[in-house]
This record gives structure tokens, C-alpha cells and sequence, in this order.
């Protein structure tokens, strides 16, 4: 049996997706709708589903449906946003018990599920748009959740890095949007908006749990009517190209610790099949506690509590992470490079390589212990459209050589070095 | 004899055993998951920072954040890093402190008896050296910076710190650069010795496991070292005033947007097992109640722009300290804490509404439910609660029977005027 029982269908205007499980003691259900990042649309993107869970026709306010959701034995329902590679992704989510687990035998799926598509598809409305009350309220708050960015030192280092690395190109945006472009949206082009992401978007919807008894197909025909898409998203990612010249960038703020962040370029996203060698060479790199950066830049030198690298999956970059005190900048620059070139140069054994592969084949199984990561692994496909079984994933994994290791890390060129740091900081 | 405890409704059984040496062991087996997951923990946390050592007559206190800095210090032998042995094995490993905790953990999906007993023999065999306590301080010092900069840390350790006079959970638990600086191997030595004594600590696995198997190699793992009888430790609390030390506090930071908490002291924590158990499970039903999504004051609170998404309350409540927390970003911080303030009066005055009662009741099951999805969740709350004498699994029996009145009673006693107070970060 497969490790992850994934069952995929289309169905109408989306592709459904079933993994018949009986671990869990809850059931979750996820939509993802997926769009072009676009400097027009991110801040539409941004505030739509937060309108959406704030009122239906049928539950016209957030506190009606809050209500209706506790009913449910706390069904949870929640939104997010998300960049994977060129794409903006808004995510609905909702979790419902079980009855099993009650002391009560009504099935919960079908209501709960049709608390979820009211969110998604019966938007509360006024004189056919948004209603303007709600529209205002959220754009209130995402004009504070944009502003709250620069309040954690840790991303705001992160979207200046990127801002950095992509100045004029969509990737470089955020995914709560522009904070100027808030003032110009209202209930009516909003609505527009959310009518063409029903008809546009492509839309997966995955349902994790104990489903065996139940004809989902039938119920999301009939819950979710969107019109079938027209033409075939063939729409994949655009590598960042590794012709770069290294730049550095620094910011200062009053605060006590500097944030180092050094964006790098590899040339390899998750459609390669490079993909597995460059995990293995982040996990040697700085993905684990065993890393190259780990020992060198905490253990060694006691120049940091964590100094860790992580990879996006998509546009292909790798992105180097340590909280220092100002003075020790250079000498932790120098430390990390020193770390790539010994990547480059193969300075590293077979232990290292298996510790390594074991790690990441940990990591891969534990995600799929979760519902939402399990959705999450399987959605790098569809934002990459290259399917790939867990099992694919592990064995790829395993037959990763040297050579192969030392081949994506002659390739990885820093691209941004970014330091934020204390007034004054020498 | 390992014990064998069922519940049938949530379809998962537990296993325990008390080892000859004090040790407490609890297996519960999830069938379908690909990971282990194991805590080893003792309960030590860093409020205990006054006590009489083992063997000796007199009591002692120790500097501040030091219970935190063994927690790292534990990883690392005269040989080698145990941090690396978990990864050769294939498993990644943790710990964390709490202000009465201390976990030692680790997750995989392999080789699930070879981490279990380097998880288990790492943390029983100290080995602390002059050279590398001098080394860990940079590195604790850094993480010290990390949080200083973080504001939502520093509001809520803020209110915290507000609220007590002596105790020291007002402490943070890394300590700071200067407290640290006074750690030396003897003194991480006289704390270990004092308390990771087996018979203070719990064992706690989950997972793809067989529990025979487990309990047989712990058995045999701990009968193979000499510990002797510890007589139990005696831990020294100052007494507190029932009312808060600071009404408020306001620091100034590098944020754009404002924060607001406000915090109730428990005026009369002490309590333990089941009576601690449906406290806390009282008065965070009445925080549902009061500020949950579905309430009226969240409602008003965000139509009129006083709140956001980030907006959350809590209650927590240990052996000798308790508190609830609320609180959220903000536009204006100082009219939030009087609304807060008012709401939680208001709340207290009327009558507790039973089929809202109900609704929230229902919500706090599923969840639960959903909780148990989380064999984290399971380990480390099971620990939680075994060192309060309270029962993990007692949560959905607990809540069921909860009445308005006992909810009422407990609203009663905790939120009162001179327990409560604000702090708040605001840009600089």
C-alpha cells in the first residue's frame, strides 16, 4: 500500500483529491486556490479570504458562523495565504471531529462541509458586492498585519532579503500585498475580484480522514458548482537565473541582535531531478543539528544560537539564516561562505551524506503523520506539476551520490547578503 | 507490573509502570504513524531556584536561567555531542525548559530502542567541564538577545513580571547575560544531582511502539544503575501578596504596531489533581466565553478596531502560581486594557448562560479530539499535568460534568481587581 493512499479526481471546475486514512481523530478538508503572483492582484489576494470567512448569506457575520462552527464540536475553520515559486496561493481550511469519538452518533461531515462551501461559494452580499461593512473592517486589519511584519525582526529580514534579490519581478512581493493598494480596493472590485478566482483559479480540494462510508464526489458536486476551467493551467515557475553579482544590504533599527540573512541561487527546483540532491546539500549545509553551519557557526565558534539554511522548493533559491551580535558580521559571513566552498570542494564524508539521507527520509515521514502536512507534500506537485509518490521520494533520496551533492553545490551562487542591525553599529 | 488503562470512547489504551527506582513510565501506542515520539522529564523547571541540595543541610539559591542552561549543557559529553548520535540514528532531538519543566525528547521513524536508550542514558550521565560552560554562554547569551528583541515575548513575560512580587516565575527562563555569567560546573552539578533523581522524572512514549517491549528495556536499562533512595526535595517559595506588584508597564520597542496584554494573578493557587483540573478547565471555558469568536465582546472589540487576529487569552495554573492572560496588537493600547478590564467585570456580575455553556463545552471536546491527532501534544501535556496530579485523560469526563455555577465560583475567585494588570509595547 502506498504511504500516503492518495485518490485524485476532477471534478467540475476542481480536482479533488481523497486520502483515506483512519489515524487521525478528526477530519480535515483544505482548498487551495492558485493564482499568478501579480503586483495587480496581490493585495486583492491578500484581503479575499478574509472577507470570505467573515460572513455568508446564511451566517451574515464572523460571530454567526464562529457560533455554528463551536456547534460542530469546534470545528475549525482557517485561512492563509502562501508564495510557492511564481504563484500566490489563499488556503481554506477546516477540521471537524470524528463522531466516533463522541458521545453522539450525528455524522458531522456533511454540516460541516456545508459550513465550508457556504464560506467559499455564499459569500454574504450587499446590492451584488461584498458587504462594504466587512470589506473595511479587514482592510483595517491587513493594513495592521502588513505593518506587523517590520514588528518581527526575523521576517521582516526575510521579505527585505527577497525585496532584495527580486526588486522588480513578482516574486519579490509579499504575500499580504501592498499596503498603498489597500485604500483603492472596496466591496464592489472586490468582488469582481473573487468572481474571477471562481472562474480563473485552479482549485484543489483535499479531504484527509476516515471517508470510507462516504460519497464525497456527489457532495462537492453539489456544494462547490464552479464552471470547469477553460484551458489547462500550464503555467510552472520561472527558475531564478543563476547570472548574479553578489550584493550586500544593511539595514539598522534599534534592536539588541543583528539578523544576518544570505540569499543564494541554486538552479534546481522541485520539478528536477536535482530536487534530491539538493536537499541532501541543504541538510549538509545548514537543514540540520549535524550541519556544516550548525557546528561551525554555534558549536565552533559560539557565534550564534541558531544558524540554519532552508531551501524554496520552487524558484530554486536557499536562503541562510543567524541571529549575531553586530560585531561579529564579517567573520560570520566569512564562516558561511567558508562552509559553501567546502560543499563545493566535496569536504564532507559518507557519514555525514547518511546521517544525512536518514534525516531527510525522518523528516519526509513525519510530515505525512500530519493531515496538513501530508496535503502539503502532495501540493508541491500540482505548483510544480511533477507528481511525486513519497516512495519515488525516498528511493530519489537514497541514490543520491557525491558527486551528485558536489554538482548542486558548485552551481548555489550568493546572490544578496542582508545584515539588520543596532543604530549605530559599526 | 505495568498497568494497563483503556478508554474505550477515544479508542486508545495507556500503558504504565513505576520502576523500582521512582521512575514513572507511560506508553501509548498509535497505530498508522510512522513516528516515535519520547519526552524524558523532570520535574525542574526555572521557578526552582531555592531549595535544599541533595545530601546537604542547608538551602541554597542558585543563579538565575541555570535550570535552562543545563538543559543545553545535558547534550554535551566529554567525548561528543549527543545532539549527533540522535541524527546518526536517525531521529532528531530537543529539549526545552518551562518554568517547572524540563524535557529531553526526541522523534523518528526508526531505529525506535537504540534512541530510547540514548535518550534515556544521556540525560542520567552528566558530564559538565569548566571550558564548556564558558563556551555555552555566548551561544545562551545570543539566545537571550533573540528573545529580547521579540516583542510578543517581551509583553508577555512583561505581564508576567508585573504581576509577582518574589516568585520567580516573574524570572525569564534563560535567565540574562549577567545572571548566566555566574553558572559554574559545580553548581550545574548540585542541580542535577538534586533533581533528576529517577524518581522525580517521567518517561513518556508515543507511537508506532509495543509497550511490553518498552517497559522491559526501561526496567532492565535503570536496573542496571545505582541510584539510591532520594528523600523528597524541599523547594522554598516566598510567600505572595494576593494582589499584583506593577499595575502597568509600557516599553518602548522597534514595532510599528502597538501591543496590549493584561493579566489576572491567581489569588489563590495551592491547588493540585482534580480540584486543579476543574479550575483550569473552568475559568479557560469562561474566557470562551467572555472573548471566544463566537462572543459578543470579540465582536465589539473588532468592529471597533481594538483587536485583530492576533488576539488571545489564556489561563494557566501550576503548582504554587497561576494566571490568565489576554490580549492583542492594537491601535489604541490603553483604551483595549479599560475595555478588557470592564468586559471581565461585567462577565463576572451576571450569570453564566447554560446553552452557551453547553456550545463552549462542546467545542473544548472536539478540541481535545483534535489534540490527540498530536502525539507531542499527548507526551509532553500528559507530563504536564502527571506533575499536578491531574489526568490528561480526565479532560472530556472533567468537562462534562462542569456546571455554570462551578464555572461561576471560579470566575469569582480569580478575576479580581488587585490581581490584575497591564503591560504593554509601544513604538518607539
Amino acid at each position: 500500500m502506498a504511504i500516503i493512499p492518495h485518490e485524485k479526481s476532477s471534478c467540475g471546475g476542481l480536482t479533488l483529491h481523497k486520502i483515506q486514512t483512519e489515524k487521525y481523530k478528526t477530519t480535515t478538508v483544505v482548498m487551495q486556490f492558485k493564482s499568478r503572483l501579480s503586483e495587480e492582484t496581490v493585495t486583492k489576494r491578500a484581503l479575499l479570504p478574509y472577507v470570505l470567512q467573515s460572513g455568508t448569506e446564511n451566517y451574515p457575520s464572523s460571530k454567526a458562523l464562529r457560533t455554528e462552527l463551536e456547534k460542530l464540536y469546534g470545528a475549525t475553520l482557517g485561512v492563509d495565504l502562501a508564495k510557492k515559486g511564481d504563484f500566490h496561493i489563499m488556503t481554506f481550511r477546516m477540521d471537524f471531529a470524528n463522531e466516533k469519538f463522541l458521545s453522539e452518533d450525528k455524522p458531522l461531515l456533511k454540516k460541516a462541509l456545508g459550513l465550508f462551501a457556504d464560506v467559499v461559494m455564499n459569500p454574504k452580499k450587499v446590492d451584488g458586492a461584498f458587504d462594504s461593512s466587512i470589506v473595511d473592517k479587514e482592510k483595517r486589519t491587513l493594513k495592521q498585519r502588513i505593518q506587523s511584519i517590520y514588528d518581527d525582526k526575523m521576517r521582516y529580514s526575510n521579505m527585505r532579503l527577497t525585496q532584495e534579490m527580486f526588486p522588480n519581478e513578482p516574486f519579490g512581493l509579499h504575500v499580504y500585498g501592498i499596503k498603498e493598494q489597500i485604500d483603492q480596493i472596496d466591496a464592489n472590485n472586490l468582488y469582481e475580484y473573487y468572481e474571477k478566482v471562481c472562474n480563473e483559479d485552479e482549485i484543489d480540494l483535499y479531504f484527509v480522514g476516515d471517508l470510507d462510508e462516504i460519497s464525497i464526489k456527489d457532495l462537492v458536486t453539489d456544494l462547490f458548482p464552479l464552471k470547469e476551467r477553460t484551458e489547462a493551467s500550464s503555467a510552472i515557475t520561472e527558475k531564478a537565473p543563476l547570472e548574479v553579482k553578489e550584493r550586500e544590504v544593511q539595514e539598522e533599527q534599534e534592536i539588541k541582535q543583528g539578523k544576518l540573512h544570505m540569499g543564494f541561487r541554486s538552479g534546481v527546483s522541485y520539478a528536477d531531478d536535482d530536487y534530491y540532491a539538493l536537499q541532501v546539500f541543504n541538510g549538509m549545509f545548514g537543514g540540520f543539528s549535524h550541519s556544516k553551519l550548525f557546528r561551525n557557526v554555534r558549536e565552533k565558534e559560539s557565534l550564534a544560537y541558531y544558524a540554519a539554511s532552508r531551501y524554496e522548493s520552487h524558484k530554486g533559491l536557499i536562503i541562510v539564516m543567524s541571529g549575531i551580535e553586530f560585531k561579529n558580521y564579517n567573520k560570520t559571513v566569512d564562516i558561511i561562505k567558508e562552509q559553501l566552498t567546502a560543499m563545493q570542494n566535496g569536504d564532507f564524508n559518507d557519514e555525514e551524506m547518511n546521517q544525512t539521507k536518514t534525516m531527510i527520509r525522518n523528516q519526509l515521514l513525519e510530515t505525512v503523520d500530519d493531515a496538513k502536512g501530508m496535503v502539503e507534500l502532495l501540493y508541491h506537485g500540482v505548483v510544480s506539476q511533477k507528481l511525486r509518490s513519497l516512495e519515488e521520494w525516498l528511493d530519489g533520496i537514497d541514490a543520491v551520490t557525491t558527486e551528485d551533492v558536489k554538482r548542486v553545490a558548485d552551481q548555489v551562487k550568493l546572490d544578496t547578503v542582508y545584515f539588520l542591525k543596532g543604530e549605530g553599529a559599526e | 507490573m505495568m498497568r494497563t488503562i483503556p478508554f474505550n470512547q477515544l479508542q486508545e489504551t495507556l500503558y504504565h509502570q513505576t520502576m523500582d527506582n521512582g521512575l514513572d513510565v507511560y506508553v501509548l501506542p498509535k497505530k498508522g504513524f510512522n513516528k516515535t515520539y519520547a519526552t524524558f522529564t523532570t520535574k525542574y523547571g526555572s521557578v526552582d531556584n531555592h531549595f535544599v541540595p541533595l545530601n546537604g543541610s542547608e538551602d541554597v539559591k542558585v543563579p538565575d536561567g541555570i535550570a535552562h542552561f543545563l538543559e543545553h549543557k545535558l547534550f554535551e559529553k566529554e567525548d561528543r555531542d549527543v545532539f549527533q548520535d540522535f541524527s546518526k540514528q536517525g531521529a532528531s532531538s530537543n529539549a526545552f525548559t518551562s518554568f517547572t519543566r524540563t524535557a529531553y525528547l526526541f522523534s523518528t521513524t526508526q531505529n525506535v530502542m537504540q534512541n530510547l536508550e540514548t535518550l534515556v542514558d544521556f540525560v542520567q550521565a552528566p558530564y559538565f567541564s569548566d571550558e564548556s560552560v564558558e563556551k555555552e554562554k555566548g551561544i545562551i547569551g545570543q539566545e537571550i538577545e533573540m528573545y529580547n528583541d521579540n516583542s510578543d515575548w517581551r509583553a508577555y513575560f512583561g505581564v508576567i513580571e508585573n504581576m509577582f512580587h518574589k516568585h520567580p516565575v516573574k524570572i525569564d527562563i534563560a535567565g540574562t547575560v549577567e545572571s548566566i555569567a555566574k553558572i559554574t560546573k559545580e553548581s550545574l552539578y548540585t542541580c542535577y544531582e538534586t533533581f533528576y533523581h529517577p524518581s522525580n522524572m517521567v518517561l513518556f512514549v508515543v507511537g508506532n511502539v509495543n509497550p511490553e517491549e518498552i517497559m522491559s528495556f526501561v526496567e532492565s536499562n535503570q536496573a542496571a544503575k545505582s541510584y539510591k533512595d532520594q528523600p523528597p526535595i524541599e523547594r522554598f517559595f516566598d510567600k505572595e501578596s494576593q494582589r499584583v506588584a506593577e499595575k502597568k508597564k509600557v516599553l518602548p520597542m522597534s514595532v510599528q504596531v502597538a501591543k496590549c496584554l493584561v493579566g489576572f494573578k491567581e489569588p489563590n493557587p495551592g491547588r493540585q489533581g482534580r480540584d486543579l483540573l476543574k479550575h483550569e478547565l473552568s475559568i479557560n471555558l469562561a474566557l470562551d466565553l467572555m472573548f471566544g469568536q463566537s462572543s459578543e465582546n470579540y465582536e465589539t472589540l473588532y468592529n471597533e478596531g481594538l483587536i485583530d487576529q492576533s488576539f488571545s487569552y489564556d489561563f494557566t495554573e501550576e503548582e504554587n502560581f497561576g494566571f490568565s492572560v489576554v490580549g492583542s496588537n492594537t491601535s489604541s493600547p490603553d483604551e483595549l486594557a479599560e475595555r478588557l478590564y470592564s468586559m471581565v467585570e461585567e462577565f463576572s456580575k451576571n450569570p453564566i448562560d447554560e446553552d452557551q455553556l453547553e456550545r463552549i463545552r462542546k467545542k473544548k471536546i472536539g478540541s481535545f479530539l483534535r489534540a490527540l491527532n498530536s502525539p507531542e501534544f499527548i507526551a509532553n501535556q500528559f507530563t504536564r499535568y502527571r506533575f499536578n496530579d491531574m489526568d490528561l485523560f480526565e479532560v472530556v469526563p472533567v468537562l462534562e460534568e462542569l456546571t455554570a455555577k462551578d464555572v461561576e465560583s471560579a470566575v469569582k475567585g480569580h478575576f479580581k481587581e488587585e490581581s490584575f494588570t497591564v503591560c504593554q509595547v509601544v513604538p518607539k
